[in-house]
């Protein structure tokens, strides 16, 4: 068949499984008076559409703040306002000051979907075409394979079209960003990357890789000749692009504090309901919220988080390509994710998007990661109804991931990029049999996913206990993350010198 | 797709756990009235004793298939009952509680369990060639077509009814005849018609077939029938299963002096000559020309207003026929039209046999024809044949166009199925999705043009017709007035796809010997 008809009906069916995924239910449906992140968005629509600019962050007598305030970057703020004015024309009812607040109806909800599937059609799913066929090598039907992996992966699906938000704009941003740095094209790729950050600021998670990569390069050039050059040209066009976003906000100063301070809520706390990260995890041990002062944990996160993210920063700084890139990303995200400040669970999507570029390279390991990635937010799926999708898009990436990419024939030392790792491991341990050891952790870790996962649903915890699950299922998921932070870790910094030839080998 | 293929067959579980989860995931959609028919056959089976099973009246969807489908629904029924019993009460009208609608929608997916396995026993009856890529091989294909057809996901998954279990049976009869199997063929089709009456449109295929390969055994040189082979003891055996299968079935009603009540719950003639909406065939050509007739005749003065009788296809709803320039169309005339378009086939069949692939042919152009010409036809019975004719298109070139016009069409047509916006991006995604799917595939397969230019173009109109129909129509102030347009046009557009597959069918039937497979499939 040939390669076009492929990628059509694969991005065919990813579509079709995005939009069966919409008609299950949203979260907060039906639940006043406050609803859920659906009514959010909606009510930021009544915000931008009804309200002036410099009144969108600002606590006022028609924009409460306590009442789903505003708290993304400006982006996310016109990407509002434009959904507002197609729902003005459709309904004007959908959008209208305070009347409007908690308005939930079929038509509306369609109206929400679709404009998700747009923003997902125009930016991520594009994005992810184009990482597949012009990044990737090997023969293009593993590409329409990988490509058709990504697609596929549930977590990205549950949460945009189950439970409701817009992460494929901002990752989608983010990932042209890195398509446009493995093209070359950096300049394009840091305005992408500009405006990812400037629609969602849990983008930050990114921030770092982009730019030791584009630090390292300059650097690569010479500081003195045209790295300087290409360094100019590349903080122009960040500010620019930052100062193009905030255009609206710049006449005053107040008006950009104000929207820092919204952006970055600092008073929130350490972490919210249960996440799958070291906080939360101790936490089970250890009550650190109590013990210590807030300020206290503020820098203890910052500093933790800014140690968990620096070999690898370094490492790529030092050697920028595409590959450590795509490393880095993984592994300065996770780090965010596992050690920084008011983390949602929701955030493990960041670090998975970067996991999924490597789902060619790594398999094993990438279907591990996201497979946990998606179990780690199982319980907000079963708060939002979203049980049977939940399972069938699962069972439908184990499947299809693991047999098209033949991730379990692919476990030798080297697939798994664990040379280096055993060579220097030799003289101290005994000679493991390293495939069979991961395989038969993935095989006992997915026991443990479903066994946990049917636990949840069927099972009543005991008084006494009435978190048990949640909790199990956040320890359960820190572990695997830390562990394969470690992982991710090792094959980016044992990056032997000469992967160039390793590659044409593969 | 990509993967190496180290387990033969590992890929057909791939395509058929794929769909399956498609299916899973399509619970909670749009379902049409046909949810509620098959609850209702559910309480009154569960609760009331046999003999008032084609009495009950209570819903309006009274219980009109035959009685294996009640027995199979009597079955389902006691499962029901874990999951919500309330469903089983024959006065919870119209009661979708989410038990409820998760039990009707996995009782319909796992029940293609059956439809999976005869999709793979037909996959090792065709001829199969080992290809290098897995994609260009015909029984990849020809599982791809029948496992994700896009017809029978929206009517069975969508829609709501349970064609996977009878399709299932009914291609596993036609593999069975494939494989020689005769006996059990006929034995399952006989199953099988007890389960929904509507494939007796195909059983004049299945009889002259069955008498004349089966029960003749030889023919002579010129593949003229050899009187002197009859073989009694094969026809009194065939005789015997079918026979014993409707006693089975018949038997209790007839004890109880039932079978007029059932016969005239089965066969409801009160219905008009066309569905609410029309069938792509010709009466829907036929009211079209009708319509315009008239038009033309009150604009000439040849027609007098008052005289036309109230056309009662204005609101989009034919139930009685009424034709006021052309003569009106009686039951008994379009069953001859139906006899008389498959009587050519039929005839073929029994002067020129040609083993189990003539008559999967005639099987097929028994049920276009009696789509064509029948009374009352559904849209959905365009699926009767266009997944028997998905095993003659991976074989045959020349069935590969035509099967990709039909499918196209037919396919097309069941659009209007599912009005719902919510339901309009799966639709579209779903229908485009196997429509590239079987046109690029095929068209690899023979390496070869499947259509002509002006066949093209003809399949092409389809999208600005389908833009305007679902986006554009709808958005005009015509929806109020005249919202049977859309669904006119359509019907229309595709009937003309769907004739001229059949006129295909039958020049392709009369011209073309069909030695090439077979040769194939000995030197194999």
């Amino acid at each position: 068949m040939e390669t076009w008809s492929l990628i059509s009906v694969c991005v065919f069916l990813g579509l079709t499984t995005r939009w069966a995924v919409s008609f299950n239910s949203y979260s907060g449906a039906g639940k006043p008076p406050m609803f859920g992140d659906y009514e959010a968005q909606r009510h930021w629509q009544e915000v931008t559409v009804n309200l002036p600019v410099h009144e969108w962050y600002f606590n006022t007598t028609d924009n409460d703040l306590n009442y789903w305030g505003l708290d993304y970057p400006p982006l996310t703020a016109y990407h509002s306002l434009l959904c507002a004015h197609v729902a003005k024309l459709i309904d004007p009812t959908w959008v209208e000051l305070y009347a409007s607040r908690g308005h939930e109806s079929p038509s509306h909800k369609l109206f929400m979907r679709a404009t998700v599937f747009i923003a997902d059609l125009v930016i991520y799913i594009p994005a992810v075409l184009l990482y597949c066929f012009y990044l990737r090598d090997g023969s293009a039907k593993r590409r329409v394979a990988v490509a058709l992996c990504i697609l596929l992966y549930p977590g990205l699906i549950l949460i945009d079209y189950g439970h409701f938000q817009y992460n494929s704009v901002s990752l989608g941003l983010a990932l042209w960003a890195v398509v446009g740095l493995g093209l070359g094209q950096d300049l394009l790729g840091s305005v992408a990357f500009s405006l990812a950050l400037n629609y969602k600021q849990m983008e930050l998670y990114h921030s770092l890789p982009f730019f030791c990569y584009l630090l390292g390069k300059c650097v690569k050039q010479g500081l003195t000749g045209r790295g300087l050059f290409l360094l100019l040209k590349l903080s122009v066009t960040v500010l620019l692009t930052f100062a193009l976003c905030w255009l609206p906000f710049l006449s005053d100063p107040g008006q950009v504090l104000q929207v820092l301070c919204r952006v970055f809520p600092v008073g929130r706390g350490l972490f919210e309901d249960k996440v799958a990260n070291t906080w939360c995890s101790l936490n089970v041990l250890i009550k650190i919220r109590t013990i210590l002062p807030s300020q206290i944990q503020l820098l203890c996160s910052f500093v933790l988080t800014l140690l968990a993210a620096l070999p690898s920063s370094v490492k790529l700084l030092a050697k920028p390509t595409l590959w450590q890139l795509k490393l880095a990303l993984v592994n300065s995200s996770l780090a965010f994710f596992l050690f920084s400040y008011h983390v949602h669970e929701k955030s493990i999507l960041l670090p998975a998007l970067p996991v999924c570029l490597l789902i060619n390279d790594l398999p094993l390991m990438s279907i591990w990661f996201l497979l946990v990635s998606n179990f780690s937010m199982l319980p907000l799926f079963m708060k939002d109804g979203l049980l049977m999708p939940y399972v069938v898009t699962t069972l439908g990436f184990l499947f299809f991931s693991v047999y098209l990419l033949s991730a379990l024939e692919r476990t030798t030392v080297a697939e798994l990029r664990l040379e280096s790792y055993q060579r220097l491991t030799h003289a101290c341990l005994p000679t493991l049999n390293l495939c069979s050891v991961v395989k038969w952790k993935f095989f006992l870790s997915l026991v443990g996913m479903a066994a946990l996962s049917l636990a949840s649903m069927l099972l009543d915890p005991p008084a006494a206990l009435p978190d048990l699950f949640p909790v199990l299922i956040s320890v359960f998921s820190f572990l695997h993350f830390l562990g394969l932070f470690v992982y991710f870790n090792l094959v980016q910094l044992t990056e032997p010198s000469g992967r160039k030839n390793q590659k044409k080998a593969n | 797709m990509a993967a190496p293929v180290t387990n033969e067959w590992k890929w057909f579980s791939a395509l058929a756990l794929g769909v399956s989860l498609l299916k899973c995931l399509l619970i909670n959609a749009y379902h049409s009235t046909d949810f509620e028919v098959h609850r209702n056959w559910l309480a009154l089976t569960h609760s009331l004793p046999l003999s008032k099973w084609y009495f009950e009246d209570t819903s309006e969807w009274t219980l009109d298939y035959p009685p294996f489908f009640a027995w199979f629904e009597f079955g389902l029924s006691h499962l029901a009952a874990c999951f919500d019993s309330e469903m089983l009460a024959v006065q919870n009208l119209n009661y979708a509680s989410p038990a409820t609608v998760l039990f009707q929608r996995l009782s319909v997916i796992v029940t293609d369990v059956v439809f999976i396995y005869a999709v793979k026993e037909c996959c090792r009856g065709v001829w199969d060639e080992k290809r290098k890529d897995l994609l260009e091989q015909p029984s990849f294909i020809l599982a791809t077509l029948l496992l994700w057809n896009f017809g029978l996901l929206i009517v069975d998954h969508i829609h709501f009814q349970y064609n996977g279990l009878l399709f299932g049976i009914l291609l596993l009869s036609i593999a069975r005849h494939f494989q020689g199997r005769h006996l059990e063929g006929a034995f399952l089709f006989s199953i099988l018609l007890n389960l929904k009456h509507i494939y007796l449109y195909i059983t004049p295929a299945y009889g002259i077939f069955l008498l004349r390969c089966f029960c003749f055994t030889c023919s002579n040189a010129d593949r003229s029938v050899q009187w002197r082979s009859f073989s009694v003891l094969r026809f009194t055996v065939l005789g015997l299963i079918v026979l014993s299968t409707f006693a089975l079935s018949f038997g209790p009603f007839i004890a109880l002096g039932q079978l007029p009540q059932v016969f005239s719950r089965l066969f409801p003639f009160k219905r008009g000559l066309c569905h609410a909406y029309w069938a792509p065939n010709i009466w829907a050509l036929y009211n079209v020309a009708d319509k315009a007739l008239t038009v033309l005749g009150v604009k000439l003065k040849l027609l007098d207003i008052t005289k036309i009788p109230k056309a009662s296809m204005t609101g989009g709803l034919v139930q009685e026929s009424q034709h006021s320039v052309l003569p009106s169309v009686t039951p008994l005339a379009t069953l001859i039209c139906t006899l008389l378009s498959i009587l050519p086939a039929l005839v073929h069949m029994w002067f020129r046999p040609n083993g189990a692939r003539g008559f999967l042919r005639c099987l097929v152009m028994c049920a276009l024809g009696s789509f064509i010409f029948g009374w009352h036809v559904h849209e959905k019975a365009i699926l009767m044949a266009i997944l028997p004719y998905s095993l003659l298109a991976v074989e045959q070139k020349e069935d590969a166009g035509i099967f990709f016009i039909l499918t196209t069409t037919g396919h097309y047509s069941l659009f209007p199925l599912l009005f719902t916006a919510q339901e309009l991006p799966v639709k579209i995604l779903l229908m485009l999705s196997f429509t590239v799917f079987s046109f690029t595939s095929l068209k690899q397969l023979f390496r070869c043009r499947l259509l002509s230019t002006s066949e093209a173009v003809y399949l092409l109109g389809l999208v600005p017709l389908g833009l305007v129909c679902e986006c554009v129509y709808p958005l005009t102030t015509w929806q109020k007035s005249f919202p049977f347009i859309p669904l006119l046009v359509t019907s229309v557009y595709c009937a003309l796809g769907v004739i001229y597959a059949f006129i295909r069918l039958y020049i392709l039937l009369f011209t073309f010997t069909d030695c090439g497979t077979e040769a194939k499939m000995k030197s194999q």
